[in-house]
């Protein structure tokens, strides 16, 4: 078996891959038509999932001010709910981010990648018994275009400038090329619903593998599973119950005494005591979220670069990693965009704590006195800490930093993107083009670090409708090059998603798109008796 | 003025005369309405004061300029302070307390539920807490300062030296993640039965008895001890009344208006004061709801959620001074 067979074989196990898709690609390959059903055969069945059962989750992240209206979805249980109930034209793909199809069965581009085809699945059932059109397809993208619909995806749908039905496909008309767009529609919000829900937002109707029973924002909620679903490997327990534990000592009791099967975001002080519990099993996955200290690139001090680099190599990655992510995550090196991502640049050297480096370029950028960084534990969990850390470790380099902590409330429209340098968290994006686009482009709302290179926006566009692999991939690698050297970001790590679950629940996907196996997590799922 | 009038004058300022009792509580309902204005007021000014408004804070880091404008917009709150009050106490005055701004759900509704659920803890947690509190107390009394009266005091001071979250993880890893013989979560929902909901309210209830015990027993202890010692009971003893008399007719009356004004705060501590006991045992009460409305700056659900806290307050503690003043003849009748 070749590498690439094994890797396919992999991902089928891993749940991520149909079985036309995998004959398509090992064919493709040159592995014989038998060799590469059996393959399938095998891979799928080391994990026959089992059918039944009544998975229970407790998730961190719900509150009752928590709407069902997927264009202001925000919170981690309401984004865990639009899951189980609906569905997108593209999901990405759980190990290579890659865009894999939903309810959009294909697509293909125009040779400057600005005129986009969907061809729309047929015979897919709404929760309601209404079939699924071209129509519902146009009017849901159409409402999170709308500026008034106070959408969570309005960024992502303001490169589109035209949504229209055409011969019963769906065309898409970019105001310029992008080739990641069919990725763009993978994002979490775009969920699609009867009339576009225009009627009812809330109402949590989908094409989803289960139908919403009963919910209580902020206490709990409860889904059956849709026997009319169109897809066969996914929604394997009978039905779903979610209960809101916000307290991370309630949720990890809950997992330990067995009352609850699944629980999100596990505190990293206390994984290494929870690993010894016999029944419990710590999933955690590498992903693209980063926790990073960021400097206003046009504000003095912060505005001389040898002061940036200053303050870059006085942070010390490592002991970062170990102490406030109690080692489940990974250093970072000063560009948001990690090995997790398609076409990311290697060979980057990583950037490492060096106290004389730091006091070279201290002395040279001519800064007097001390640093101010603002903080706060809502910037990410452990800020403070990591802030004190971070004092330490400059201290030995002559870099005194004063810790300012601020309050929690309103952290994020008082400070952050506000002040010169503080503590901050971003969550990963399904391409480099986005998450540059998001927060380092010029003209970008959260450009966050005040990065305004002309030179590098011309990169950015030049990549995105660029549709050779290579040239893309070397001008992604001289742009994160340019953040990483000259930037604003200092970005000392990368955070895993550290997840646990009971040894009864099989099947958990690790996957890179985001926290709880993307959201996918109950649909994922079987419950072994 | 008309004579008719003047006739009407003399009976308006007999009625305080007639009815002492009924003017004193009415007084002190007046009272309590415009406290309750005050407490919107402050309420208000509070959530004014707090940085960031619904727009912004509800979007939170994911806030872009024109989102927050839209909602501005949607909600109004590119008005002035004043006129939003305004219109906002117009309709809470007609019962009407608006719809939250971030689920779009009615406010009288949500809170009817969380209240249902936070007043069915409060009770079962006063039922055993109170009856049992005063018969300690009494029990303290009747060995004081031997071997049983110092076991109460020592037990329940350590109860409340315990930070209640403490005392609930406690009990959670003991009775349900050791034994496994007690229901947690304790989140409660429709569809549950009473019994059910019973079985899952046993920890909390359990927490709450433990914090709010002591200083129940300890004030009935004081109360007790202090009259029992007072120079009128010994009169009453060496007069000749029997020990069941002098406590019905001398003791009791003196007694009661302490124990009842510590129990009064109790109870609406246990209404509206658990917040941190809820989020340990995932309770869904109305402290819960009202910190998730207070992170976004939900304005009429914190309106709504603060009155109805301090009409409890206000409630509870009246009740306690007009049964203490019907309780003893000697602030029935003032001077």
């Amino acid at each position: 078996m070749t590498d690439f067979t094994k890797h396919l074989a992999g991902r089928v196990t891993a749940g991520g891959m149909n079985r036309r898709e995998f004959m398509g690609r090992a064919l493709a390959a040159g592995v014989s038509l038998s060799v590469a059903s059996q393959l399938y055969a095998t891979s799928a069945a080391a994990q026959e999932p089992k059918k039944g059962g009544h998975l229970k989750l407790g998730l961190e992240g719900g509150s009752a001010t928590d709407s069902l209206d997927p264009a202001k979805s925000l919170s981690q249980v309401v984004f865990c709910m639009l899951r189980n109930w609906g569905d997108l034209l593209v999901e990405s793909h759980p190990t290579t981010g890659l865009p894999v199809p939903a309810l959009a069965e294909s697509w293909e581009a125009s040779d400057d990648a600005a005129v986009w085809t969907f061809k729309i699945r047929s015979g897919v059932q709404f929760h309601n018994g209404a079939e699924l059109t071209i129509d519902d397809v146009v009017k849901t993208l159409e409402r999170h275009t709308d500026e008034k619909s106070e959408s969570g995806a309005l960024g992502v749908m303001k490169s589109i400038k035209s949504i229209e039905a055409k011969d019963g496909n769906l065309v898409l008309t970019l105001t310029e090329g992008n080739a990641d767009l069919p990725l763009l529609l993978s994002d979490y919000h775009l969920v699609i619903q009867p009339g576009g829900g225009y009627d009812d937002p809330a109402a949590a109707i989908g094409t989803g593998p289960y139908k919403l029973e009963n919910w209580e924002p902020g206490v709990r909620a409860t889904f059956s599973k849709n026997e009319n679903d169109w897809r066969s490997d996914r929604g394997f327990v009978d039905s779903i119950e979610i209960i809101v534990m916000n307290d991370a000592t309630a949720r990890v009791a809950a997992l330990s005494s067995g009352q609850v099967h699944f629980i999100n975001r596990v505190d990293p002080k206390t994984v290494s005591l929870l690993k010894r519990a016999p029944t419990v099993e710590i999933l955690n996955t590498s992903g693209r979220g980063h926790y990073v200290f960021i400097m206003h690139c046009d504000t003095a001090p912060f505005d001389n670069n040898d002061l940036r680099l200053a303050l870059k190599y006085a942070m010390d990655r490592e002991t970062m990693v170990e102490k406030i992510l109690g080692g489940y995550g990974k250093v970072g090196n000063d560009f948001p965009i990690n090995e997790t991502y398609a076409l990311f640049p290697e060979g980057i050297e990583q950037r490492s704590y060096d106290p004389d480096k730091a006091a070279f370029h201290f002395k040279k950028s001519g800064h007097d006195g001390s640093v101010l960084l603002r903080t706060s534990d809502v910037a990410f969990p452990g800020a403070v800490d990591a802030a004190v850390l971070y004092q330490e470790s400059a201290k030995k380099a002559g870099i005194n930093i004063e810790i300012k902590r601020e309050p929690g409330d309103g952290y994020w429209s008082n400070v952050w993107n506000v002040q010169p340098f503080c503590t901050s968290y971003w969550g990963g994006r399904p391409t480099q083009d986005q998450m540059y686009s998001t927060a380092y482009l010029s003209t970008a709302d959260w450009n966050d670090t005040r990065f305004k290179r002309p030179d590098f926006d011309k990169m950015l566009l030049e990549a995105r409708s660029e549709l050779d692999e290579a040239k893309r991939k070397e001008l992604y690698r001289e742009m994160a090059l340019m953040v990483r050297d000259e930037g604003g970001l200092i970005l000392p790590m990368f955070n895993d998603f550290v997840n646990a679950s009971t040894k009864q629940v099989q099947g958990y996907v690790h996957d890179i798109g985001n926290d709880m196996s993307n959201g996918y997590v109950a649909t994922r799922v079987w419950l072994d008796s | 003025m008309t004579d008719s009038d003047t006739d009407k004058l003399p009976a308006l300022l007999g009625f305080p005369k007639r009815y002492p009792f009924l003017t004193l509580i009415l007084q002190r309902l007046g009272l309590s309405v415009i406290l309750l204005f005050a407490v919107s007021v402050l309420i208000f000014a509070g959530v004014e004061a707090l940085p960031g408004d619904f727009a912004s804070t509800y979007l939170g880091q994911s806030a872009t300029p024109q989102a927050v404008a839209n909602i501005r917009q949607d909600l109004g709150l590119d008005r002035p302070v004043t006129t939003r009050y305004f219109e906002w106490l117009g309709g809470a005055l007609h019962g009407d307390f608006g719809t939250s701004w971030a689920s779009k759900q009615s406010v009288t509704e949500q809170i009817g539920r969380r209240l249902g659920n936070s007043l069915f803890l409060a009770f079962f947690a006063a039922i055993i807490s109170v009856p049992l509190a005063v018969g300690l107390g009494m029990l303290a009394v009747f060995y004081r300062n031997r071997f049983p009266d110092r076991l109460i005091n020592v037990i329940s001071l350590a109860a409340i030296s315990l930070p209640e979250f403490f005392i609930g993880y406690l009990l959670i890893l003991f009775f349900s993640v050791n034994l496994g013989i007690a229901t947690f979560p304790a989140t409660v929902y429709d569809t549950m039965s009473f019994g059910e909901r019973l079985s899952a309210i046993a920890l909390p209830t359990a927490t709450l008895v433990l914090v709010v015990l002591a200083h129940m027993m300890r004030m009935t202890r004081a109360a007790i001890l202090s009259v029992m010692s007072s120079a009128y009971m010994e009169t009453a003893e060496l007069k000749g009344l029997s020990a069941f008399n002098a406590i019905v007719k001398h003791a009791a009356p003196n007694a009661i208006a302490p124990i009842v004004n510590v129990v009064a705060l109790n109870l609406a501590y246990l209404v509206v004061g658990v917040v941190v006991v809820e989020v340990v045992f995932v309770y869904p009460g109305m402290g819960q709801y009202m910190v998730d409305a207070v992170t976004v700056r939900d304005m009429p659900v914190v309106q709504a959620c603060g009155l109805i806290f301090a009409a409890f307050y206000i409630l509870l503690n009246m009740l306690a001074d007009i049964i203490a003043i019907a309780a003893n003849p000697r602030l029935r009748h003032p001077r």
